[in-house]
């Protein structure tokens, strides 16, 4: 489990291309690095719920982000916030 | 043609019929199910808000229980998603969306209104949320951060905003009714009107 | 990385700071619910309390509506057609009945 304070890379991986999917992962953050802000609880895997398959229980983190640096309108200082699956981050050294 | 492409109030009834006749959902049930969603409204949320600008426990519970905040302010949150309450202070703003669909804290707040649904809310909160929230005439002070939550995923978040200043003394009643259904998404603040 | 996110292989309702609605005004006036909507958000809760269909598959119906119709149908006409979709593939409902049962209303 990731401590508060872990820097994250969301993997940077497009299963839209492989065929039908359902992921809560926006397009804005894969491959993007933040930092975790807090675990918020085990949550059973929507990628699978949304086929009626059998779905794990996953790990689900609120990660903070910078905004994209080719976003020109944000206002330094502000941030995104998004909840994010286990499965789709990564451990930044 | 599609059977799903056939006109929507026309697939509707089709559907109603045979859940009906198979007896997976009875049109008693529905008319049961529109009164109940029906009395769910944003003077639920504005309760809770009134309650934790004048209970400083009830503010630390919010904070960290937002579902059980809600249970103890008669609002039944058996089965539904968590809800988390984000904390607005001197210098933090939120805004809430839900760039996917339409994750909306409907338990505290009833239907998402139409805005909240918009591709061009859901688009502009990540990447213009000053811009944005300047359509409702919002404009944050100097020196304010601005955090967006991406609703993403199983929380269901709403944002506890600031008490205006000159409400002292105001009772629980006065203060919920400044409190309006955008104010706890954040794109505007409550005000003295 | 000096090309958009959205340069990526984004669905289209995947729509967080994509460019083309970055200048498109929010309409912030109050939309009633109509009669319809009404329905069809009741309908989608009690298959959802029956756990017939979870909330997860009304956003895997709505994703699979191509992008053109999703921009043209409004919010809880996704849903209807997504909750339909849903009925067929589960097997609550046969294709055959609900083309009979569409004759009939």
């Amino acid at each position: 489990m990731f401590p508060s304070g872990q820097r994250v890379r969301v993997k940077f991986d497009w299963p839209e291309t492989r065929g039908a999917c359902h992921i809560r992962t926006p397009h804005y953050l894969r491959g993007r690095e933040g930092v975790v802000e807090r675990h918020l609880g085990r949550f059973a895997n929507p990628e699978d719920l949304a086929f009626a398959r059998p779905a794990a229980q996953r790990d689900l983190y609120h990660v903070r982000f910078e905004p994209p640096a080719v976003w020109t309108e944000e206002t330094p200082g502000d941030v995104i916030v998004v909840e994010l699956f286990e499965h789709w981050l990564e451990e930044v050294a | 043609m599609n059977i799903l492409q056939t006109d929507s109030q026309k697939l509707l009834d089709g559907v109603l019929a045979l859940l009906s006749h198979k007896g997976i959902v009875t049109p008693d049930e529905i008319t049961a199910r529109i009164a109940s969603t029906d009395a769910a409204s944003p003077a639920q949320g504005a309760r809770m808000v009134a309650r934790a600008w004048l209970d400083p426990e009830f503010r630390a519970l919010m904070l960290r229980d937002g579902t059980q905040a809600a249970e103890d302010s008669g609002i039944p949150m058996r089965g539904l998603p968590p809800l988390g309450v984000l904390e607005n202070t001197e210098t933090v703003h939120h805004l809430v969306v839900c760039t996917l669909c339409s994750c909306y804290p409907r338990a505290v707040l009833g239907y998402p209104p139409f805005w909240f649904k918009s591709a061009a809310y859901r688009a502009r909160a990540v990447r213009d949320p000053r811009g944005l929230i300047g359509e409702w005439g919002t404009v944050l002070p100097a020196g304010v951060h601005l955090r967006v939550v991406d609703s993403t995923a199983d929380y269901r978040w709403m944002v506890l905003p600031r008490r205006p200043a000159g409400t002292e003394g105001w009772t629980a009643d006065q203060l919920a009714a400044l409190v309006r259904e955008g104010d706890m998404i954040g794109v505007t603040i409550p005000t003295i009107p | 990385m000096s090309e958009l996110p959205e340069d990526l292989p984004r669905a289209h309702h995947d729509m967080g700071g994509v460019s083309k609605f970055m200048c498109e005004a929010v309409d912030t006036s109050r939309h009633a619910l109509n009669d319809f909507d009404r329905t069809v958000d009741a309908l989608r809760g009690l298959l959802g309390a029956k756990s017939v269909m979870s909330v997860d598959e009304l956003r895997r119906g709505i994703e699979a509506i191509p992008e053109a119709e999703y921009h043209r149908l409004s919010y809880y006409q996704r849903w209807i057609r997504s909750i339909a979709d849903n009925l067929l593939a589960r097997g609550v409902l046969s294709e055959a009945e609900l083309r009979a049962a569409l004759e009939d209303v």
